[in-house]
C-alpha cells in the first residue's frame, strides 16, 4: 500500500495563525485543503513536507456569499460538490459551474476544494509517476533541480502542464483572488496568480494563503468552459478552453478573454482569437475564424494523455465550440 | 432429476472419466437449479465486505516485505551492497538472487525467471532484492538504502529491433538471438487455394499490448510454521502451478510440505496465472525469518507483473471465392513478448489456432514469431493470443465484404464452419451456434435497415454499425506440463446432517466457479445449491484442478463435479431403494427429497436418505475427475487450440463519430453468445457484459504504452480503462446450443464475448465515416488521422505500413506440412521428423 | 527516522466507538483496515484513482485513502460492515447479490457505499444519475450494468414497491 511520509499536522483556527505557521517553517511547510492533490503527491514522494497545515478549522475559508454589489465570494475551503449544487452558481455562472462539474470524479469533488483546484499542481507524464518509476529515469527537473526535463531534454525549463479545470474559466472571467500573507490581505486578478513555468507556476509567496475567490457580478457577459479528455470522468483536461465574452446591447463583443488550459504551464491567452472577436458580433463565421486562430498558441507537448499533434489540431474546434456556448 | 439407469455404466471404470453422461440433452424444464438465476454461493459475503482477500489477512508477528526492482531496462548487476539496508531498524530479513538460484516459469519450456535476478536485469521492474521488516514503510525505506551498480546493456524495444539485433541476447535459450519462438504450420495446399480464389487481399494490422488491471493488487501471505511446513495464501488463479514452482525453487522442501491456498481473487483476467517473484520471495523470507511474511504489491508493481496482452504485428493474406468462401488464409504474427517466456509459447500458437473455428478455411498457413524485448513480460489476458488475430481477421473480412459488395453479416453467415466437424488445423468443433448468434444481433440492431445510412445525431455526430464474430475454447485440451493425470478433480462428502461438501482445487476469480460446483452438485442431488458447502483452492485439502485460465473451469470442474455427484447419488439411491423397496431407477432426487417417481409421497428427505445409505455402506465420499478428449491433431504444435468445445459470439456495435475531431462514443452494443447451456443465465450475462466492457476498453483506449525517449529504455506510461460513463447500453442474447462435452451442455462464457468487440468497433467506424483503423486501440487520434488522410485524398486508413515495410525479416524455415481432413489427412505432418515419445509420468 | 507520537482518539464507526492509537499521518483507510481490522474497505491504488476505498464520512462518500484519520475523529464514519441490519442484508446488498453485481467483489464495498449515499439523497435515481454518482468507482468485472440494475431494483424496493428484476437482466433478450 502506498503510504504517506511522516509529518506534523497543524490545524490552525484562523488564517493569521495558518500563515504564521507556514512562515515559521518555510520550505518545510505546505497547506492542505481537501488533500486530493497533495496527498497523492506525497504518497509518490513528490513532496514530503515535514509540516502540513490543514485549513479545515479556519472558518472564514468555508463561507460563500453574494456581496452587496452582486459579486459572488467563495471561500477556498468550499468543496467542489457544494459549489456544484449551489443554485446561485448554476443560475448565474453556468460556465464556471460546468467547469466545476467536470473536475475529476464525484468522490474527489466531495473532498476537493475550490482553493485546492485553483492551486492544483502542474502535471506531466514524466512527473506524475511513482517514486520507483521516477527513480528509473533519475527523476526530472520538477523533482530534482539538477535533472533534465524529459519532455524537452534540451530545455532549461519545466514544461509540466496546467491541469486545473477551474483556472482557465476564472481567468477568462477576470475573477479576483484574495491572498493572506504576513502583511495582511491582498487581492489580485486570477490571471496574475499564474506564470509560465512548470515548477514555479504560482506567483504567490509560499506562505501566502489563498483565502477567497470572487466572481464578477452577473451582467453583460457570458462564460463557458469546454474540456478535452479521454473519459468523461477522472481525467485531467488535455485541453481546457475557458472563454468569456462581454456583449454590448446590440450583441457586439466588447471584450473577449479566451484561456487555454492543458496546453502549457499556465492558462494561456488565445490573443489572436480574442482580437478577432472584439468589435464584432458572434456569427458562425467569426466563431470558426476565432477557433482557427487558436491553433498557434496551443503549445501542446508530449507529456499528457492523448496524442500531442492531435491535441493541437483539435484546439480550434474546441475553442469554436466554447465560443458557441457563449452565444 | 430422474435418475439414469446406473446399470448402463460402471463409474469405477477408468473409461468412465471421459464418457460419463454430461446430460447435455436434458430439457430446460427438467432442470431444477441449472439455468435459474440463483445467487452465487459467495454473493452474501462479497456484498457484506466479509470476503477475505489476500491483503486482508494478518498474523501475529507478521513481517512486511517489499521488493527492490531494477531501474534499468537492460543491464548486468556489477555490484550489490545491502549493508546499509540491513542496519536499518526494523529490518528482519534480506534476500538476494543467490538465495534462490533455481529458475522457474509457468511453462516447462520457459524456465527463465528467477525469484530475484542474480546478475542480469531485463526490464524496469525486474526484482533484485527482497526486504522484510516490521513495518511496510521500513521495508520500503530499506530498499532505498541498497546500493546497486549496473553495467547498462543495449535495450531491445520492439519486434523489429529484436529481429534485427541478435545481440545483446536477453536469454540464452530460444530459437536464436532474441527470437523466442518460431512456428510454421501449413494445412492443405496454399497454392491451389489462392489459385482458386476469385479475390485476394493482403493487409497489415497492429494490436498494441494492454494489461488486465484487476482492482485487487496482487498480495501474498506466507507462513513457515512450527511443524516445518509452509503455507502461502495468495491472490493467484493457479494455486497448483504456484505449488509446483515453489517446490522447484525451495527445493529440498518437499511439495507435500507446501500448502498453497488461493484467496478469492479480486479480479484476475489472466494476470494472476503465472507463479510470481513476490510469492516465492515471501515463502523463502518466511523460511528465513521464521515469521509470517506478507507482501502486497503497489499498482505500479502490478503493471510490472503484467503478463498481459502481447503487442502483435500481423500480416494476413486472404483468398476468397465470389461468395466470400475462404479458399486460403496465409497469416503471419509477430509477438512482442517482453522480458520473459511466461505463457508466450502458447500465446504464439494461439495467434494462429482459432482462425479456422468460426468460418470454414479450406487451406491455411500460419507463421508465428515471438521475440524477447526489454519490457514487462507479456502473457495471457482474457482471450489469450486469439484476440489480436481475431481483430485482424474480422476487419479483413469486413474489407472483403466491401470489395465483393456483400453484406458483411451475410458473408459471415454464408461461410460458417460446420458443426460436428474437424477444421483444417484439426480442431474438433462440436455444437456451433454462431449462425443463431449472427441472426439475433442482426435483427436486434436493425442492421439491415440502419447499416450504411450514416445517420447524423442532433449534435452532428455520424452513426455507424459494425459487426464481428468470434470463437473461444472451453479449456485447453492439454495441460501445461506433460502428464496423463486428470485436469480437474472433485471430492464429495455426504454427511448424515444432510450436508454435502464439495472439495475442488479450482479458484474463484469472480467468474463464479465456486458456484458452478454448487449448482451442478445441487442439480444432480436435488438439493439447494446454497445448502452445499464448497471448499476450493487449497492444495492441502482439495484435489488438483489446474487453475482458472483458458475458460476451462465450468467444463472441466463441472464434469468432474457431475461425476462425483452422480456416484454419490448412486450410493444414496441404492440405500433408499432398499429401504423403500422401490427400484433405484425409479427414484427422483429433487426439492431436497428422494422419492418414487410413480408415488411421489413415498420418499424421504435428502438428509434421511443420506442417513439410510450411511447406515448401509458406511461413511459416504465420492470422487470425480475430468480429462479432455484426445485431440485430433498429432503434429508438433497441435497441442495448442484443441478444446472440449468452442463457444461462439457475434456482436453489432454502434458508434457515433464526431467528424471534426475523431472522438467517438459507443452508445449501444448487441451481443449474442452461444454458451452451450447457461448454468446460470444471470451470472453468464455478467460474464458477457464484463467482456463487452473489457473489449471496449481495449478498443477505445487501453494500451500498455511505452516511450523510448531515453537511453534507459522502456517503462510503462499509462493505462486508461473505461469508467461507467463509457459503458454502453447492451442487448445481450444468451444462445444455447448444448455441447455433448459440457456439463448439461455448457460451454465457456468468460472470455469469448470480448473478442469481437474491437473489430466490430473498427468496422463501425468505417460504416460511419468511411475510414479504416487497422490498429488497436482504435483511439480518437487514429480515427482523426484516417479522416484527415481521406480528406487529403490519401488512402483513408490509419495503421502500420500496408506493404512489407516494418515486417520483421525472419526466416521461418520450412513449414510443417499437414494434409487437411478433406485431403485425407490423419492429423500428422508428412514432413515431420519422427519424435521420440516422451514417457508419461 | 523517528516516528512521531501516536495520538489516541475515539472514532465513531458504524455507530460504535472505536478507541485507537495511531500516528497522525495515517489515512482513514489504514486505520480502518489495520488498527480496527475493518478490512471490508478495500484499496486499489491509494491515490484516489479507483474508488475501491470509498466510505461515508457524515453521510458523504469519500475516498478513505486520501482522508487523514485525524480528520475523521468526531465524525460519523460508515463502512460496508455497517450496511446490514443484524444478519439481514440491506436491500442494496440483497439486490447486488441476486443480480450477480458482485463478481470478484473487490470494488463492491466502495460501490455499495457510494450507491448507499446516493439512495439516501435520491429515492428514485435515473440511470444517468446513478452513473454520475458512481463515476468515481471503477469495476473491472461486471461492465457495470448489473450494478446499475441492482441499484435501481433496490431503490424500488426501498420505496416499498414489490419490484423484481426484469427478465432481460437475468435471462438476456
Amino acid at each position: 500500500m502506498l503510504r504517506l511520509p511522516t509529518f506534523t499536522y497543524h490545524t490552525p483556527k484562523n488564517a493569521v495563525d495558518a500563515v504564521r505557521i507556514a512562515k515559521e517553517h518555510g520550505k518545510e511547510a505546505m497547506y492542505v485543503a481537501g488533500g486530493t492533490d497533495l496527498y497523492p503527491n506525497m504518497k509518490r514522494r513528490h513532496q514530503t513536507p515535514a509540516q502540513v497545515i490543514s485549513l479545515r478549522d479556519v472558518p472564514e475559508l468555508h463561507s460563500m456569499e453574494v456581496l452587496a454589489d452582486g459579486r459572488l465570494q467563495i471561500g477556498a475551503m468550499v468543496t467542489l460538490t457544494t459549489l456544484e449544487h449551489y443554485p446561485h452558481l448554476k443560475a448565474h455562472y453556468a460556465g464556471f459551474a460546468h467547469a466545476v462539474r467536470e473536475i475529476s470524479t464525484p468522490l474527489l469533488r466531495n473532498m476537493g476544494t475550490i482553493g485546492g483546484n485553483l492551486l492544483l499542481d502542474t502535471r506531466c507524464s514524466y512527473y506524475d509517476q511513482s517514486h520507483e518509476w521516477r527513480e528509473s529515469i533519475d527523476f526530472c527537473m520538477k523533482s530534482k533541480s539538477d535533472a533534465i526535463c524529459w519532455v524537452a531534454p534540451g530545455s532549461p525549463r519545466c514544461w509540466a502542464v496546467q491541469s486545473s479545470d477551474s483556472v482557465p474559466v476564472v481567468c477568462a472571467m477576470e475573477a479576483e483572488i484574495e491572498l493572506a500573507g504576513v502583511d495582511g490581505l491582498r487581492t489580485i486578478k486570477a490571471d496574475e496568480l499564474y506564470q509560465d513555468d512548470g515548477i514555479v507556476y504560482l506567483t504567490k509567496k509560499p506562505e501566502e494563503l489563498l483565502t477567497k475567490i470572487t466572481l464578477p457580478a452577473p451582467g453583460n457577459w457570458k462564460a463557458s468552459y469546454l474540456k478535452l479528455r479521454r473519459r468523461d470522468t477522472y481525467d485531467f483536461p488535455v485541453l481546457g478552453v475557458g472563454a468569456c465574452l462581454w456583449f454590448a446591447e446590440d450583441g457586439t463583443i466588447e471584450k473577449a478573454n479566451i484561456r487555454l488550459g492543458g496546453a502549457g504551464s499556465y492558462a494561456m491567452p488565445a490573443s489572436a482569437s480574442e482580437k478577432l472577436l472584439v468589435g464584432n458580433k458572434l456569427t458562425d463565421e467569426l466563431i470558426a475564424a476565432a477557433g482557427a486562430a487558436a491553433m498557434k498558441p496551443a503549445r501542446t507537448m508530449d507529456n499528457t494523455d492523448l496524442d500531442v499533434y492531435w491535441r493541437k489540431k483539435v484546439a480550434p474546434v474546441y475553442v469554436a465550440r466554447a465560443l458557441k456556448a457563449c452565444q | 432429476m430422474v435418475l439414469d439407469d446406473p446399470s448402463t455404466r460402471d463409474p469405477s471404470s477408468p473409461e468412465a472419466r471421459n464418457d460419463a453422461p454430461w446430460q447435455h440433452d436434458k430439457k430446460k424444464d427438467e432442470l431444477e437449479h441449472i439455468g435459474k438465476p440463483i445467487r452465487k454461493v459467495d454473493a452474501r459475503s462479497k456484498v457484506s465486505g466479509l470476503t477475505q482477500f489476500a491483503d486482508d489477512l494478518t498474523m501475529p508477528r507478521m513481517l512486511h516485505m517489499k521488493l527492490l526492482r531494477s531501474t534499468m531496462a537492460h543491464a548486468e548487476i556489477t555490484h550489490l551492497d545491502i549493508s546499509k539496508a540491513e542496519a536499518l531498524p526494523g529490518v528482519k530479513g534480506i534476500l538476494t538472487g543467490k538465495d534462490m538460484p533455481t529458475p522457474f516459469g509457468i511453462l516447462p519450456v520457459s524456465q527463465d525467471e528467477h525469484a530475484l535476478c542474480p546478475d542480469h536485469v531485463r526490464f524496469v521492474g525486474d526484482p533484485i532484492v527482497a526486504i522484510a521488516a516490521t513495518e511496510e514503510e521500513a521495508a520500503w525505506d530499506a530498499c532505498r538504502l541498497v546500493d546497486v551498480d549496473y553495467r547498462e546493456l543495449r535495450t531491445i524495444g520492439s519486434v523489429q529491433e529484436a529481429a534485427a539485433n541478435d545481440e545483446p541476447r536477453l536469454h540464452d535459450y530460444g530459437v536464436r538471438g532474441n527470437i523466442h519462438r518460431l512456428e510454421n504450420l501449413e494445412f492443405g495446399d496454399m497454392e491451389d487455394g489462392f489459385k482458386r480464389a476469385d479475390h485476394t487481399r493482403e493487409d497489415t494490422f497492429w494490436f498494441e499490448g494492454n494489461t488486465h488491471l484487476p482492482m485487487e493488487q496482487h498480495a501474498s501471505l506466507a507462513h513457515f510454521d512450527k511443524d516445518g511446513k509452509l503455507t502461502i495464501w495468495s491472490s493467484t488463479q493457479t494455486p497448483h502451478y504456484l505449488h509446483r514452482a515453489l517446490a522447484r525453487v525451495l527445493h529440498p522442501l518437499p511439495a507435500n510440505r507446501i500448502r498453497v491456498i488461493a484467496t478469492p481473487n479480486g479480479g484476475g483476467f489472466g494476470g494472476k496465472s503465472d507463479p510470481f517473484n513476490h510469492e516465492i520471495c515471501a515463502a523463502k523470507m518466511s523460511m528465513l525469518t521464521g515469521r509470517p511474511v506478507k507482501v502486497a504489491l503497489t499498482r505500479e508493481e502490478v503493471f510490472w507483473c503484467h503478463r498481459g496482452r502481447h503487442p502483435v504485428l500481423m500480416r494476413s493474406k486472404i483468398g476468397v471465392s465470389k461468395t466470400g468462401r475462404i479458399t486460403a488464409l496465409d497469416f503471419h504474427s509477430f509477438l512482442d513478448g517482453g522480458a520473459y517466456g511466461s505463457y508466450g509459447t502458447a500465446s504464439t500458437f494461439y495467434t494462429g489456432a482459432l482462425q479456422t473455428v468460426t468460418y470454414a478455411v479450406e487451406n491455411y498457413h500460419f507463421r508465428g514469431a515471438r521475440f524477447f524485448t526489454n519490457k514487462a513480460p507479456c502473457g495471457p489476458k482474457r482471450g489469450h493470443g486469439t484476440v489480436q488475430p481475431r481483430f485482424a481477421l474480422e476487419v479483413q473480412l469486413d474489407k472483403v465484404a466491401c470489395d465483393l459488395g456483400i453484406d458483411p453479416a451475410k458473408l459471415r453467415l454464408d461461410n460458417l464452419a460446420p458443426r460436428e466437424s474437424v477444421t483444417a488445423n484439426y480442431l474438433r468443433i462440436g455444437s456451433m451456434g454462431l449462425g443463431a448468434c449472427i441472426e439475433k444481433v442482426v435483427e436486434g440492431s436493425g442492421w439491415n435497415e440502419r447499416r450504411g445510412k450514416k445517420e447524423v445525431t442532433k449534435d452532428g455526430r455520424i452513426r455507424g454499425l459494425g459487426i464481428a464474430c468470434s470463437s473461444y475454447l472451453s479449456g485447453a485440451g492439454l495441460p501445461i506440463y506433460w502428464n496423463g493425470m486428470p485436469h480437474s478433480g472433485v471430492q464429495l462428502q455426504l454427511d448424515r446432517s444432510g450436508l454435502c461438501t464439495v472439495f475442488c482445487g479450482s479458484t474463484d476469480i469472480g467468474q463464479g466457479s465456486d458456484s458452478v460446483l454448487g449448482w451442478i452438485v445441487g442439480e444432480v442431488l436435488g438439493i439447494n445449491p446454497l445448502d452445499i458447502k464448497v471448499v476450493t483452492s487449497d492444495t492441502d485439502l482439495t484435489p488438483v484442478d489446474l487453475g482458472s485460465y483458458s475458460s476451462r473451469v465450468t467444463v472441466m470442474t463441472g464434469n468432474a463435479a457431475m461425476q462425483a455427484a452422480e456416484r454419490a447419488r448412486d450410493i444414496v439411491a441404492k440405500g433408499v431403494a432398499k429401504k423403500l423397496e422401490v427400484p433405484a431407477g425409479r427414484l427422483v432426487f429433487a426439492e431436497g427429497r428422494v422419492f418414487d417417481a410413480q408415488e411421489p409421497d413415498t420418499g424421504m428427505t435428502f438428509m434421511e436418505a443420506v442417513g439410510v445409505a450411511e447406515a448401509q455402506v458406511g461413511t459416504i465420499g465420492t470422487v470425480g475427475s475430468y480429462t479432455p478428449p484426445k485431440s485430433a491433431a498429432k503434429f508438433r504444435g497441435g497441442g495448442v487450440g484443441p478444446s472440449p468445445s468452442y463457444s461462439y459470439s457475434a456482436t453489432v456495435v454502434e458508434v457515433e463519430v464526431d467528424p471534426e475531431t475523431g472522438i467517438y462514443s459507443v452508445p449501444k452494443v448487441w451481443m449474442a453468445h452461444d454458451i452451450g447451456r447457461a448454468l446460470n443465465a444471470a451470472v453468464a450475462m455478467g460474464q458477457i457484459e464484463g467482456s463487452i466492457y473489457m473489449g471496449l476498453g481495449e478498443a477505445m483506449m487501453e494500451e500498455m504504452a511505452y516511450r523510448d525517449r531515453s537511453h534507459k529504455g522502456q517503462r510503462v506510461f499509462l493505462h486508461k480503462i473505461p469508467s461507467m460513463l463509457e459503458m454502453p447500453d447492451c442487448v445481450t442474447y444468451v444462445i444455447e446450443d448444448p455441447d455433448k462435452n459440457g456439463p448439461f451442455g455448457a460451454k465457456e462464457v468468460g472470455q469469448g464475448p470480448l473478442l469481437p468487440i474491437m473489430p466490430a468497433v473498427a468496422n463501425a467506424v468505417f460504416d460511419a465515416v468511411g475510414v479504416r483503423v487497422d490498429e488497436n486501440p482504435i483511439s480518437f487520434e487514429k480515427v482523426f488521422a484516417a479522416m484527415q488522410a481521406k480528406h487529403e485524398g490519401k488512402e483513408p486508413r490509419f495503421g502500420p505500413a500496408a506493404d512489407e515495410t516494418g515486417i520483421p525479416d525472419v526466416n521461418f524455415g520450412e513449414s510443417l506440412k499437414i494434409k487437411t481432413p478433406w485431403q485425407g489427412g490423419d492429423g500428422t505432418a508428412w514432413n515431420e521428423p519422427k519424435r521420440t515419445k516422451k514417457a508419461k509420468k | 527516522m523517528t516516528e512521531p507520537n501516536k495520538v489516541l482518539a475515539t472514532f465513531q464507526v458504524n455507530g460504535e466507538p472505536h478507541e485507537v492509537a495511531f500516528v497522525p499521518h495515517k489515512t482513514l483507510l489504514e486505520v480502518l483496515r489495520e488498527e480496527m481490522t475493518l478490512t471490508g474497505t478495500k484499496h486499489g491504488c491509494e491515490l484516489g484513482e479507483c474508488g475501491t476505498c470509498t466510505v461515508q464520512v457524515d453521510g458523504i462518500p469519500v475516498l478513505s485513502c486520501l482522508v487523514l484519520a485525524v480528520d475523521a475523529v468526531g465524525k460519523d464514519v460508515q463502512t460496508v460492515e455497517g450496511l446490514a441490519c443484524g444478519s439481514d442484508l440491506a436491500p442494496l446488498q440483497d439486490c447486488m447479490a441476486d443480480l450477480g453485481a458482485a463478481q470478484c467483489g473487490y470494488c463492491t464495498p466502495g460501490i455499495l457505499m457510494a450507491a448507499d449515499a446516493l439512495l439516501k439523497d435520491n429515492v428514485r435515481p435515473t440511470r444517468d444519475e446513478i452513473k454520475e454518482a458512481l463515476a468515481g468507482n471503477l469495476c473491472r468485472c461486471t461492465g457495470y450494468l448489473k450494478i446499475f440494475e441492482a441499484i435501481e431494483l433496490a431503490a424500488a424496493r426501498m420505496r416499498g414497491e414489490d419490484a423484481q428484476p426484469s427478465k432481460e437482466s437475468i435471462y438476456g433478450s
